[in-house]
């Protein structure tokens, strides 16, 4: 099982739709109807508030991405679908963590947090809830120094991606 | 104008011309039925709501206008789920509106509720719960606009009962008509890309073995004509497909017939040793290419479709180009004259296999011996040759629909009404109905099965009693035709769960007790008396019981699975 969450199969859509009740479920329905993987979805209104940006990333082969992306395109409340590459996107994920730290392991924890720029949200004695924005990629690499703790929670948001500049 | 929701919204039906409902009231739709009362709207009452939905889409297979079904939420609306699906496979334009609890009650558990707009996401092209009285009339102009356009297909309206209650506050609104749909994301394109007509047009005129390959969507472009005319221009042969049956008349010399699972051999076998199939509102169904790896090998690929996600779907196309059937074949035919047909290769050994398959493989039966049921061939030959060249047919699913398939003849388009994709059982009967309202000119015959005819025949009341004069032939076999065929061919003759029984019900006896004249033919001198004496009654419908052959089976075969090229012509 590949759990790589930045593998080259993974395409991100960046998906304008209304902004209007049901339509997160039918985007979501075109992809489970053909049992396609949704890896990580985020949504949100854009500065236009009839507009909502639904930034999805998906497990699929190249040709039932176009098929899928065809597919989309026919709803009639999506507005614009870009298929973007990894390697086109500036792409951000935030990663809130509960952990818990050994009192002696205080010092050595927060060092490390530093090199990740990752912030402390909160702490009580020894649990730290900890939280980091960054790259997917940064992000599985800093979950997995955080697995190296007593991990008591951890909770990844979906994926949010624009083209790169220039 | 202060007006309320329920009356805006038969308003706005009938500012989109709508001339006929096909409905049935319960509690949530119940305030839209009463402005009914004062519309020159025709609502026609059915017996069960899936007998609505079919009958509007007849009446869209025949009139190429939208079929519109009311019916109330919850039960009603689940069943009327099969014709929508069955609309949404046969790109069928209909509009659907279903009532809907209370908005307050949404979400509740209410009686009769369910999520109607989620059950129906997925077999809809379009599909809106309206929360807003005053959202009425921009969302049915919306319905009808996207069920029309591009690639036609059902749209449901979900409509809560408070917002079209006249005593409920929330119904009330200010009429308006907008003056135009704005769909932001929804722009269908209809005119194909110049460079790839040219070098579609290219491509056609170099090819030595090429064929037409003619499906549903010619039909709901209103281009048969179109279609002929380019056949004519460059002087190759077509194909027709289930759902494109009567795009070129059958009468036509380039016409082959149908392809597919249970085509005529020239037909499959064209598509098989063609080199450029030239697909024109057809989708590359299952049961048209076989096994999909195997299926028209040596053949180069111009696919036309005004939905851009069947480009590539299957099978990838040389050239593909997105548009409008009529429009990209009238502009295929511009650019064909300008290149001159002159320099098209001689094909003359193409068209002489052709007629030669053409002689050696007919579509062949026995005739049936002195004592023996009927062939239902038989009985289809002679209703095809004692009835208006322009008579619409109908037909379910199942044996009966592939020999009307084979053995009518299709002269004329939009005169062949059946349910190619999702293969609804008892589509024949309501269908015929909806037909025959929206064409009352023409003659409509439905060709049924008795498994079919057992599923939604209680719509003959409605005929009867709407006097709606549709004729009814059963080809009775006392079987389910077709899943017999498959038990004997594949499952040993192991016949599980198929007999249905000749007379049990009383076919002749059921019609009569539906308002319906019925007759009961068991002989093939009797045959031609009872459909002449079927097609002078035009004040109720009429129903025949032919007792046909039940060991009679569809040929030619394509077996599931197998490839178009192990076509098996008959035993």
């Amino acid at each position: 099982m590949n759990t790589n969450p930045t593998e080259v199969r993974h395409h991100i859509l960046s998906v304008l739709v209304e902004n209007k009740p049901g339509v997160l479920a039918r985007v979501s329905g075109l992809f489970a109807r053909r049992a396609y993987n949704i890896y990580s979805l985020a949504v949100a209104p854009t500065n236009d508030p009839s507009v909502s940006r639904i930034s999805i990333v998906v497990d699929v082969e190249s040709a039932p991405l176009e098929q899928i992306t065809k597919q989309l395109d026919k709803l009639i409340n999506v507005l614009v679908i870009e298929e973007l590459a990894p390697a086109d996107a500036v792409q951000r994920e935030l990663l809130i963590a509960t952990v818990s730290v050994t009192t002696s392991g205080h010092d050595a924890f927060r060092s490390t947090l530093g090199t990740f720029s990752a912030q402390v949200l909160q702490e009580s004695g020894d649990s730290f809830i900890v939280s980091l924005e960054d790259t997917p990629e940064r992000l599985d690499v800093f979950a997995s120094f955080l697995g190296s703790h007593h991990l008591a929670a951890i909770e990844r948001t979906g994926r949010v991606a624009l083209p790169r500049l220039g | 104008m202060k007006t309320n929701g329920g009356a805006a919204l038969i308003k706005s039906l009938e500012l989109e011309g709508v001339e006929v409902i096909f409905g049935l009231p319960g509690g949530a739709i119940l305030p839209v039925y009463d402005p009914i009362i004062d519309s020159p709207i025709r609502h026609i009452l059915v017996r069960h709501e899936q007998g609505a939905g079919h009958m509007a889409e007849g009446y869209a297979h025949a009139t190429g206008r939208p079929g519109v079904a009311m019916v109330t939420s919850g039960p009603a609306a689940t069943n009327i789920v099969t014709p929508l699906a069955d609309a949404y496979m046969d790109s069928v334009p209909l509009v659907v509106i279903t009532g809907q609890v209370g908005t307050a009650g949404i979400g509740t558990d209410a009686f009769q509720e369910v999520d109607t707009v989620g059950m129906t996401r997925s077999i809809t092209k379009h599909n809106e719960l309206v929360t807003r009285a005053e959202d009425i009339p921009r969302v049915i102009r919306e319905a009808f606009h996207i069920a029309t356009t591009g690639r036609p297909g059902p749209v449901l309206v979900d409509i809560p009962k408070d917002i079209v209650d006249p005593t409920n506050p929330n119904s009330a609104m200010d009429w308006y008509w907008p003056d135009s749909v704005d769909l932001a994301g929804y722009n269908p394109q209809m005119e194909g890309d110049p460079a790839l007509i040219e070098a579609a047009a290219r491509l056609i005129l170099a090819s030595e073995r090429p064929v037409l390959y003619a499906g549903g969507g010619i039909l709901k472009a209103r281009a048969a004509e179109a279609l002929t005319a380019l056949a004519e221009l460059v002087d190759i042969p077509v194909v027709t497909t289930l759902m494109g049956r009567g795009g070129i008349p059958d009468d036509h010399p380039l016409c082959l017939g149908m392809p597919g699972m249970h085509g005529n051999y020239t037909a499959v076998m064209s598509m098989q040793e063609s080199d450029l199939l030239i697909a024109l509102g057809s989708r590359f169904d299952d049961r048209v290419t076989g096994k999909l790896a195997e299926f028209a090998p040596h053949a180069r690929i111009i696919h036309v479709d005004i939905d851009p996600a069947e480009l590539g779907k299957v099978r990838r196309p040389d050239v593909g180009i997105t548009g409008d059937c009529r429009l990209v074949i009238e502009e295929l035919i511009n650019a064909i004259k300008i290149f001159g047909t002159e320099t098209q290769p001689d094909r003359s050994s193409w068209r002489s296999t052709l007629s030669g398959w053409q002689e050696k493989y007919p579509l062949t039966y026995e005739q049936s011996q002195t004592g023996e049921l009927l062939k239902p061939q038989f009985v289809l030959e002679q209703l095809r040759d004692n009835t208006p060249d322009d008579c619409i047919v109908a037909s379910g699913v199942g044996q009966h629909q592939m020999w009307t398939a084979q053995y009518w003849k299709f002269n004329h388009p939009y005169t062949w009404i059946n349910s190619g994709g999702l293969g609804t059982m008892g589509f024949a009967v309501p269908a015929a109905i909806g037909a025959k309202v929206g064409r009352p000119d023409r003659m409509v015959w439905a060709v049924d099965g008795d498994g079919c005819f057992q599923m939604t025949a209680q719509e003959l009341v409605t005929a009867a009693s709407e006097r709606i004069p549709v004729k009814i032939a059963i080809l009775n076999n006392a079987y389910l035709g077709m899943v017999r065929q498959w038990q004997e061919m594949f499952y040993e003759e192991r016949y599980s769960e198929v007999y249905l029984s000749p007379d049990l019900p009383d076919y002749k006896m059921w019609a009569e007790a539906m308002g319906c004249v019925g007759m009961r033919v068991e002989s093939p001198e009797d045959v031609l008396p009872a459909i002449q004496r079927a097609n002078e009654i035009d004040d109720r419908p009429v129903v025949i019981d032919f007792r046909t052959d039940a060991r009679e089976k569809v040929f030619p075969m394509v077996p599931a699975g197998k490839s178009n090229s192990d076509i098996v012509v008959g035993e």
